[in-house]
C-alpha cells in the first residue's frame, strides 16, 4: 500500500480548519496569560472572539469544499457545518455575556477563554465525526473543558461541587458510550458509521447484539442531553456553575451530543430503527414530563432553568423519535433557537443574580421590569421563547418538532408534548409574574446597569430569537438541505 | 397593500412609536394612545365601503403573500361580512378602553398604553386571518397584552387572575394547533380558502372518528375562549380583577374570538360533526345561559354580576350558531356585536361607579340617581338594552337566537327563553339597588355626574345601542349573506357524510 494514501492532502487540512483556527487561538491565549501582566489581560475576550469569528469563516470555507477527510474519520457536509456554526455562535455570544461576569467576580484569567474555545473545539469535531472513536475524542476534549469551566471559580464551594459532579457523572457516561461502541466493533467489525450501517442494513448480525450496543450508547448521549431518567446532574451543575458556563453547557455541548445522536441513529443505526424508536419515545415523554413538572417546583431561577432544559431536551427527542428528513431538520431549527434563547436567558439572569449571584431566587427578581426595563423585557421574549409563543424562535422549533411528529403518526407522542408545553407556559410566567406584577423588594436596589459586552449578548440573543420567530425559513430551508435522512 | 392591511398593521406601528415616548411623559403616552386608536378607527371605517347596505360575497381587500416557504405559510387577510364587524368593534373599542384609562391608571402609564393598542393589533388580526396559522399567531399574540394589562394594573386577585387566564387559554389552544398541522400534513396547505374547498370537493375527507377529535381540538380552544359552561371559570376572575378597559377588551372583542371561531372554523370545516355534536353543545349553551343568569342574580359583586351576564348572553350566541338555521346564525352573529356594545358598555359604566366610590360591591352603593342623574340615565339605556328592550339592540338578537334555534328543536327556546326573563331580573335588581333608594353620606359625598370625557366614551355605545336595535339594515344584510354562505358550505358536505354512513 502507497504511503502516501494515508498523508491527508491540503483540501482534507481546511476541512478542519475551523478546529485548527479554535486550537491555535485557545494556545495563543494560554501563552499570553503567562507573559502579560495583569492590565493588559483585557485582551483576551476580544481575541477569543476573533478566534470564533475565525473559525466560523473557516467553516464556512470547509463547506466550500464538503467531504469526508481522515480517512473517512471526519465528513463535511451540511449537517456538520450547520452545527460547527451553531456551537461556535454560542462560543461567541458565551464570551460575550462572561466579559462583565468575570470581571464582576474579579476573574479574568485567560484560561476561561481558552476552555470555551477547546471546549468547541471538541464540539466541532463532535458534529462531523463519522466514527464513534472520533466522537469519543470529540466528546471527551468538549467535556473535559467543560468540567474545568463548571468549577471555574474555585474558591466558591458550589463551583466546586458542581464541577466535581459534572465530572463524576459524564465520566460515567462516557463509560457506558465506550462500552456500546465495543460492543458494536464486536457485532460488525467496524467503528465507522457508514461501514456500520451497511453491515446492518446487509442482515445476518444478530440484532440483539446490535440493539445493546444501539441502547449503550443512546444511554452514553443521554447523559450529556440530560435525559430522563439520567438527568439528575443537570440542575446541580447548572446552579452550582457560573452562570455563563450554565449558558454554555445548557446549549453548546448539548447541540454537540444532540447532532452525534441524530447522526449516529439516523445513519449507523437507521437500519435497525424500529428497536431503538420505542425507547427513545419513552424517553422523549418521560423527560418532558419530569422536566416540566419538576420545574414548576423550583425556587431557584438557575434550577428552574436546569430542569426547563431538561423538559426541552424531550421535546427535541420527540424530533429524534420521528426518524425522519423532517425530523432531523427540526432538530437543528429547535437547537438553534434554543440556543439564542438560553443564552440570552442564563444571560440576563446572570446580570440580574448580582455579584456572587446573591440574587437567584426567583422572588428576587421582584419589581425588576421597574428597575431595568430593557433587560426584563429581553428576559420576557426569552421566556415567551422557551413558552413557545407565535412570533419567537422557541414556537416555530416546536411547531416544526411536533409537525415532524404528526407526520411520524406519532399522534400520542404529539398530544402529550402539547399539552406538556403548556404546563411549561405555567413556570415560565412566573418569572414574569414575579418581574413585573411584584412591586421592588429592597434586593431591587443597587442594580448596576449592564456593562456594554453584555448588552451585546442580550440584544443579540434577543434579536436571533425573534427573527428566527419571523423568517424562520433563513435557517430552516438550510436545515431541510442539509438535514439527515 | 389594501387599505385592510393599513388597519392591522397600525397598531403595531402605533405599538412601537409609544414604546419610545420617553416614561416621565405619561400624558404624551395617553394622548398618542387615543390618536393612534382614533387614527385606526378612522382608517377601519373605509372598510365598510363596499358593505355600505350591499353585502358582497367572497373576501375584500384581500392580500396573499407568501410569509415562509416552507412550510408554506402566508400572510393572506381578507374581509367578509362576520368579520368586518368584529374588527369594527375591535378599533371603536380601543379608544373608548383608552378614554376610561384616562386618570383610571396612573402608575407605569406608558406600558399600559402600549400594551392596549398592542392587544387591538392581536385582535384585528385573528378577526381578517385566512390563513389557519396566521390565525394561530394572533389567537397567542392577543393573549400577552392582556396578560399583562389583568397582572399588572387589577384588583387585588389580578396576579392569580392572569395566570388563570393565560393557562386557560393556552392549554386549549395547544390542541388546537396540534389539529392544525394535522390539517396541514393531509391538505398540504394552511390557507383556510385552499382547505375549505378541500373539503367542499371532498378531496380532503376524515372518518367520522378523526373529523370528531378535529372538530373537538378546535371546539376546545374556542369554547375555553368564550366561554362555554362548564370552561368559563377563568372569565370572573379575569373580568373582576381587570382594569375598566381590560374588562371592557375581554368581553367586548376577545370573548368574541371564541365565537368568531365557531363560525369561521368548527362549522364549515367539520360540518358532520358540528352537526352531530350540535345537541350536546346546545344543551350546554342552555346550561350556561341559566347558569350565567342565576348566579349573576347573587352576586354582591357588580362586575361579577356582569361577567356572569356574559356568560349567559354568550350562551345565545353559542345557540344561534348551533341551531343550523340563517335567523340562528344571523341572531348570533348580531348578538356577537350587541354584547360588545352594550356589555362593553355596562363595564365603562361599573367603571365610572369603581373611579369615584372605589368599592365595586353593590351594598356601597344606593341612590346614586340624586347626585349622578346622567349617569343613572345612561346607565338605565344600557341597563334595558342589556335586558333586550325591543327598539334596543339586544332584542334584536335574542329574538333572532330564539326563533332560529325553535327551527331546530323547540324544547330549547323554552329553556333559553327563561334566560331573557332572569336577564331583566338581575338587571333590574342592580340598578335598584345601585340608582334608587336614598343617598348615603359616602355615596352622595363621593358620586359627581358624568365628565366631559366620560360622555365621549359613552356616547358613540348609547347612539349604537339605538342604531342597532332600529336601523337592522345598515348591518343585517351583509351579515346574512355571509351567514348563508356559511350554510351553504355547512350542508352538501354533510349530507354527503349523511350518505356515507
Amino acid at each position: 500500500m502507497d504511503i502516501a494514501n494515508f498523508l491527508p492532502t491540503s483540501a482534507e487540512y481546511i476541512r478542519i480548519l475551523p478546529e485548527i483556527v479554535l486550537t491555535l487561538v485557545g494556545v495563543l491565549i494560554m501563552f499570553l496569560e503567562a507573559v502579560l501582566n495583569d492590565d493588559q489581560k483585557g485582551i483576551f475576550a476580544p481575541l477569543a472572539i476573533l478566534g470564533l469569528l475565525g473559525a466560523a469563516a473557516g467553516a464556512v470555507a470547509a463547506y466550500g469544499d464538503p467531504g469526508p477527510a481522515f480517512q473517512n474519520m471526519l465528513t463535511i457536509d451540511g449537517f456538520a457545518t450547520f452545527f460547527r456554526i451553531l456551537t461556535i455562535g454560542v462560543g461567541i455570544l458565551v464570551v460575550f455575556s462572561s466579559a462583565d461576569y468575570l470581571r464582576r467576580e474579579n476573574s479574568r484569567g485567560g484560561e476561561f477563554y481558552a476552555l470555551i474555545l477547546w471546549s468547541i473545539v471538541g464540539q466541532s469535531i463532535m458534529v462531523s465525526a463519522n466514527e464513534l472513536i472520533m466522537i469519543f475524542i470529540g466528546l471527551e476534549i468538549s467535556s473535559i473543558s467543560s468540567y474545568i469551566l463548571a468549577g471555574y471559580l474555585r474558591d466558591d464551594s458550589r463551583n466546586n461541587e458542581s464541577a466535581l459532579k459534572y465530572f463524576l457523572l459524564g465520566s460515567f457516561a462516557t463509560a457506558f458510550l465506550l462500552y456500546g461502541v465495543a460492543w458494536i466493533y464486536g457485532t460488525t467489525g467496524s467503528t465507522n458509521l457508514s461501514v456500520i450501517r451497511g453491515a446492518l442494513l446487509a442482515g445476518g448480525e444478530p440484532l440483539t447484539l446490535a440493539s445493546v450496543a444501539a441502547a449503550l450508547i443512546f444511554v452514553g448521549f443521554a447523559f450529556k442531553i440530560s435525559a430522563v431518567p439520567f438527568q439528575t446532574w443537570a440542575p446541580d451543575v447548572y446552579q452550582g456553575a457560573p452562570a455563563p458556563v450554565s449558558a454554555f453547557l445548557s446549549v453548546g455541548p448539548k447541540a454537540a451530543a444532540f447532532a452525534v445522536l441524530v447522526r449516529v441513529f439516523l445513519t449507523a443505526f437507521g437500519p435497525i430503527t424500529e428497536s431503538w424508536a420505542p425507547l427513545v419515545w419513552g424517553v422523549a415523554l418521560a423527560t418532558m414530563i419530569v422536566g416540566n413538572f419538576a420545574a414548576i417546583m423550583q425556587s431557584n431561577i438557575k434550577r428552574l432553568l436546569a430542569y426547563s432544559s431538561i423538559a426541552h431536551a424531550g421535546y427535541i427527542l420527540v424530533a429524534v423519535t420521528a426518524h425522519s428528513g423532517d425530523g432531523s431538520a427540526a432538530v437543528m431549527f429547535y437547537l438553534a433557537a434554543y440556543a439564542f434563547t438560553n443564552v440570552g436567558a442564563f444571560t440576563v439572569v446572570a446580570y440580574f443574580s448580582r455579584k456572587g449571584e446573591k440574587y437567584v431566587a426567583v422572588d428576587d427578581f421582584a419589581g425588576l421590569a421597574q428597575r431595568q426595563p430593557g433587560m426584563a423585557a429581553m428576559l420576557t421574549i426569552f421566556l415567551l421563547s422557551l413558552i413557545g409563543v407565535p412570533l419567537t424562535g422557541g414556537f416555530f422549533g416546536k411547531f416544526y418538532i411536533f409537525k415532524a411528529a404528526l407526520d411520524a403518526h406519532l399522534v400520542w407522542l404529539t398530544v402529550l408534548g402539547l399539552l406538556n408545553s403548556a404546563v411549561a407556559a405555567y413556570y415560565y410566567l412566573r418569572v414574569l409574574v414575579v418581574m413585573y406584577f411584584r412591586e421592588p423588594g429592597e434586593s431591587a436596589e443597587n442594580l448596576p446597569s449592564p456593562g456594554a459586552a453584555l448588552r451585546i449578548a442580550v440584544y443579540a440573543s434577543a434579536i436571533g430569537t425573534v427573527l428566527l420567530g419571523i423568517f424562520p425559513g433563513w435557517v430552516l430551508d438550510f436545515a431541510t438541505k442539509s438535514a439527515l435522512k | 397593500m389594501s387599505m385592510l392591511d393599513v388597519v392591522l398593521f397600525l397598531p403595531l406601528i402605533g405599538f412601537l412609536l409609544l414604546l419610545l415616548v420617553p416614561k416621565s411623559n405619561p400624558g404624551a403616552s395617553r394622548m398618542g394612545a387615543l390618536i393612534i386608536s382614533l387614527i385606526v378607527f378612522v382608517a377601519s371605517l373605509t372598510l365598510l365601503g363596499p358593505y355600505w347596505f350591499a353585502a358582497p360575497t367572497g373576501y375584500q381587500f384581500q392580500t396573499n403573500v407568501p410569509w415562509i416557504n416552507f412550510p408554506p405559510i402566508r400572510y393572506h387577510v381578507g374581509l367578509d361580512g362576520l368579520s368586518l364587524w368584529l374588527v369594527l368593534l375591535s378599533t371603536l373599542l380601543t379608544p373608548i378602553a383608552v378614554l376610561v384609562s384616562w386618570k383610571y391608571i396612573d402608575h407605569r402609564i406608558k406600558e399600559y398604553f402600549a400594551f392596549l393598542i398592542l392587544l387591538e393589533f392581536g385582535l384585528i388580526g385573528v378577526f381578517v386571518a385566512l390563513d389557519l396559522f396566521l390565525f394561530y399567531t394572533f389567537w397567542e399574540i392577543s393573549l400577552i397584552p392582556m396578560y399583562f394589562l389583568i397582572g399588572i394594573w387589577g384588583h387585588d386577585r389580578r396576579i392569580y387572575a392572569a395566570v388563570k387566564f393565560f393557562l386557560y387559554t393556552f392549554a386549549g389552544s395547544v390542541l388546537m394547533l396540534a389539529a392544525i398541522i394535522y390539517l396541514y400534513n393531509k391538505s398540504g396547505t394552511f390557507d383556510y380558502s385552499d382547505i375549505l374547498s378541500q373539503i367542499q370537493s371532498g378531496r380532503l375527507a376524515f372518518d367520522a372518528r378523526t373529523q370528531l377529535i378535529l372538530f373537538l381540538a378546535f371546539f376546545g380552544a374556542f369554547a375555553i375562549k368564550v366561554p362555554i359552561f362548564p370552561l368559563h371559570t377563568w372569565l370572573p376572575d379575569a373580568h373582576v380583577e381587570a382594569p375598566t378597559a381590560g374588562s371592557i377588551m375581554l368581553a367586548s372583542v376577545m370573548l368574541k374570538m371564541g365565537t368568531y371561531g365557531l363560525v369561521r372554523y368548527c362549522l364549515p370545516l367539520f360540518p358532520g360533526a358540528a352537526h352531530s355534536s350540535a345537541p350536546w353543545i346546545a344543551g350546554l349553551a342552555i346550561c350556561g345561559i341559566l347558569y350565567g343568569a342565576l348566579v349573576a342574580m347573587m352576586q354582591p359583586n357588580m362586575k361579577k354580576l356582569v361577567a356572569y351576564s356574559s356568560v349567559s348572553h354568550l350562551g345565545f350566541v353559542v345557540l344561534g350558531i348551533f341551531s343550523f338555521t340563517q335567523q340562528g346564525l344571523d341572531g348570533a352573529v348580531y348578538q356577537m356585536l350587541n354584547h360588545g356594545v352594550s356589555t362593553g358598555a355596562l363595564f365603562v359604566l361599573v367603571g365610572y361607579l369603581y373611579e369615584r366610590r372605589h368599592s365595586l360591591e353593590i351594598a356601597a352603593y344606593g341612590g346614586v340617581a340624586t347626585p349622578a342623574p346622567n349617569l343613572a340615565a345612561v346607565f338605565l339605556i344600557t341597563t334595558l338594552a342589556s335586558v333586550g328592550l325591543p327598539t334596543l339592540n339586544n332584542f334584536i338578537g335574542e329574538y333572532l337566537v330564539l326563533q332560529g334555534a325553535s327551527q331546530a328543536n323547540f324544547t330549547w327556546v323554552v329553556f333559553a327563553a327563561l334566560g331573557v326573563i332572569f336577564s331583566a331580573c338581575y338587571m333590574l335588581w342592580l340598578y335598584q339597588r345601585v340608582f334608587y333608594g336614598k343617598a348615603s353620606e359616602s355615596v352622595s359625598h363621593h358620586i359627581f355626574d358624568l365628565t366631559g370625557r366620560e360622555w365621549a366614551a359613552i356616547l358613540p355605545l348609547l347612539a349604537l345601542m339605538v342604531w342597532m336595535g332600529t336601523f337592522t339594515q345598515t348591518f343585517l344584510p351583509s351579515i346574512s349573506a355571509q351567514n348563508a354562505s356559511i350554510l351553504q358550505q355547512t350542508k352538501p358536505a354533510s349530507a354527503v357524510a349523511e350518505v356515507k354512513r
